[in-house]
């Protein structure tokens, strides 16, 4: 019986109908496109997306040399030199993040005894030239000057956490 | 102003005239070929809640232009092992039949540019040269994708467009006519658009319909692309201006089958109620109703897998019309007919 029933349920276009009713029923749903430019998607403060060296308040980096983030990175992506400075500590005369070998794990800010090394909110940037995404100390220094504020604020509010 | 010009130009009166229509039938053809693809990308964007293209220009209206000047810029790239003739024409003879064929669609009762008591005969033989096209493009690629998608397209455009023929044989009993002015005019009547052959002849309306999607390679029918199988089937290696002449020609004969629909089953230019005129407008909103059939079709279902699709042709629709003939011949035999 449920043969037959099945049968002409086929036969007379049923299934199909059916289908046809919820595609045309989503035609007149409410859109979920987010516009890229105008809307953006919120973002967690965990988020992880360009890098930047941090400074105490004192205006000192906060780098140590320490090379737990080189280790750690599964990419290969961090290169570091370790030289002592006039007054006695340690700190790097080299810090570069191949940002195209980067694969954004977090690995590198985790292992941080010092929070130097931070990823930030920002992934709108694009390099123009062969070479523009190798990041060096200057210019890691420079995102963390200029993001500061909102590296902060994450990572209070990450604190409760940790 | 008519009168004038054709003692102007004497004897080459006739070409210039005949020219020019047909340049006043292709160059809306294109537009609203140009339009389809914007609405088919709108359409199915909607059914994915998504809101389709809307950058270039305001609700996207630009979308189309910006796609044929980049289609338009791109290099034509021939393949070292192609057949560079065949290479070459395979588009050509696609577009070509799709673009022939308009010569004897009724637009409405005046308006047809060559009004042939063959029509259509000429119809099935321009749409099934079509496929000419198709093998020719997979066959010079010298590409192994692009001749799988060849001879899927072949074997699919064959089996269906019996089905499909056996369809047109129920619409040409009815109407008593080849021609298909007279195929629109044998459904005019008193009841509006219970006077089209789509209610005595509903099941090969189905048939006809679906064996148009199948013929036009459009999802679910569209194996000969496949570009989830084969990448994008028989134009796997066209670019540019090679590869938009089969775009062209694809939606040429969507919007050609939505006519012809329209003429066949749904009435042509008459209205569907008896207290409003009839008028070229109503042909417009059918075949805009078809095509949204179509794209509404691509939004919903998979893609068939090829024997599914040759046991449909083969052993549901071939059948199905078969027996209409005979019930459509017999049904007029009786004082039942009422079309």
């Amino acid at each position: 019986m449920n043969t037959i029933k099945d049968f002409f349920k086929t036969f007379l276009l049923f299934e199909l109908l059916k289908g046809m009713a919820l595609t045309g029923r989503y035609m007149f749903a409410r859109k979920i496109t987010v516009q890229f430019p105008e809307e953006k998607t919120p973002q967690s403060f965990r988020f992880r997306g360009l890098h930047a060296q941090r400074r105490y308040e004192s205006g000192e980096e906060r780098c140590i040399g320490c090379k737990l983030c080189e280790a750690v990175c599964p990419a290969l992506a961090i290169k570091i030199a370790v030289a002592e400075r006039e007054d006695g500590t340690r700190r790097t005369t080299q810090y570069d993040i191949d940002l195209t070998k980067c694969i954004f794990c977090g690995f590198c800010e985790e292992s941080c005894p010092v929070d130097a090394i931070v990823e930030t909110r920002v992934f709108e940037y694009h390099g123009e030239n062969r070479g523009d995404l190798y990041y060096t100390k200057p210019m890691l220094l420079a995102v963390g000057d200029k993001h500061e504020a909102q590296i902060a604020r994450d990572r209070a509010a990450d604190s409760k956490y940790r | 102003m008519m009168e004038w010009l054709q003692t102007l130009l004497g004897p080459a009166w006739l070409p210039v005239w005949t020219t020019l229509k047909i340049v006043l039938i292709i160059a809306p053809l294109m537009g609203a070929v140009a339009y389809l693809t914007l609405a088919e990308r709108k359409v199915i964007g909607w059914m994915q809640i998504r809101i389709g293209p809307n950058r270039v220009g305001y609700f996207g209206l630009l979308q189309p232009l910006a796609d044929g000047l980049k289609l338009f810029m791109k290099e034509i790239i021939v393949p070292s092992g192609a057949n560079k003739f065949l290479f070459i024409l395979a588009p050509i003879m696609t577009l070509m039949p799709a673009l022939a064929a308009w010569a004897v669609i009724p637009f409405n009762a005046e308006l047809v540019l060559s009004d042939v008591n063959a029509g259509l005969l000429y119809i099935l033989a321009m749409t099934s040269l079509g496929v000419y096209g198709v093998i020719i493009a997979g066959w010079a690629s010298n590409s192994k994708y692009a001749f799988l998608g060849c001879l899927r397209s072949a074997a699919q455009i064959v089996s269906y467009e019996i089905a499909m023929g056996f369809a047109l044989v129920c619409v040409l009993m009815a109407a008593q006519s080849l021609n298909l002015g007279d195929i629109v005019r044998g459904q005019h009547g008193n009841y509006g658009m219970l006077n089209w052959y789509i209610i005595p002849l509903f099941p090969v309306f189905l048939v006809y319909l679906i064996s148009g999607v199948a013929e036009t390679n459009r999802a679910p029918f569209d194996v000969a692309e496949g570009e989830s199988e084969i990448v994008a089937g028989f134009h796997v290696e066209y670019s540019g201006m090679a590869f938009a002449l089969f775009f062209l020609g694809e939606y040429a004969n969507m919007i050609l089958v939505g006519f012809l629909t329209s003429i066949m089953f749904l009435g042509g230019w008459l209205s569907p109620v008896p207290f409003l005129p009839d008028s070229i407008l109503w042909m417009f909103a059918k075949v805009a109703f078809v095509l949204f059939l179509f794209l509404w079709f691509r939004a919903t279902f998979p893609r068939y897998r090829y024997d599914q699709l040759m046991r449909l042709g083969w052993k549901i629709f071939i059948p199905i019309s078969l027996i209409w003939v005979v019930v459509v011949g017999a049904w007029m035999q009786t004082s039942y007919w009422l079309w």
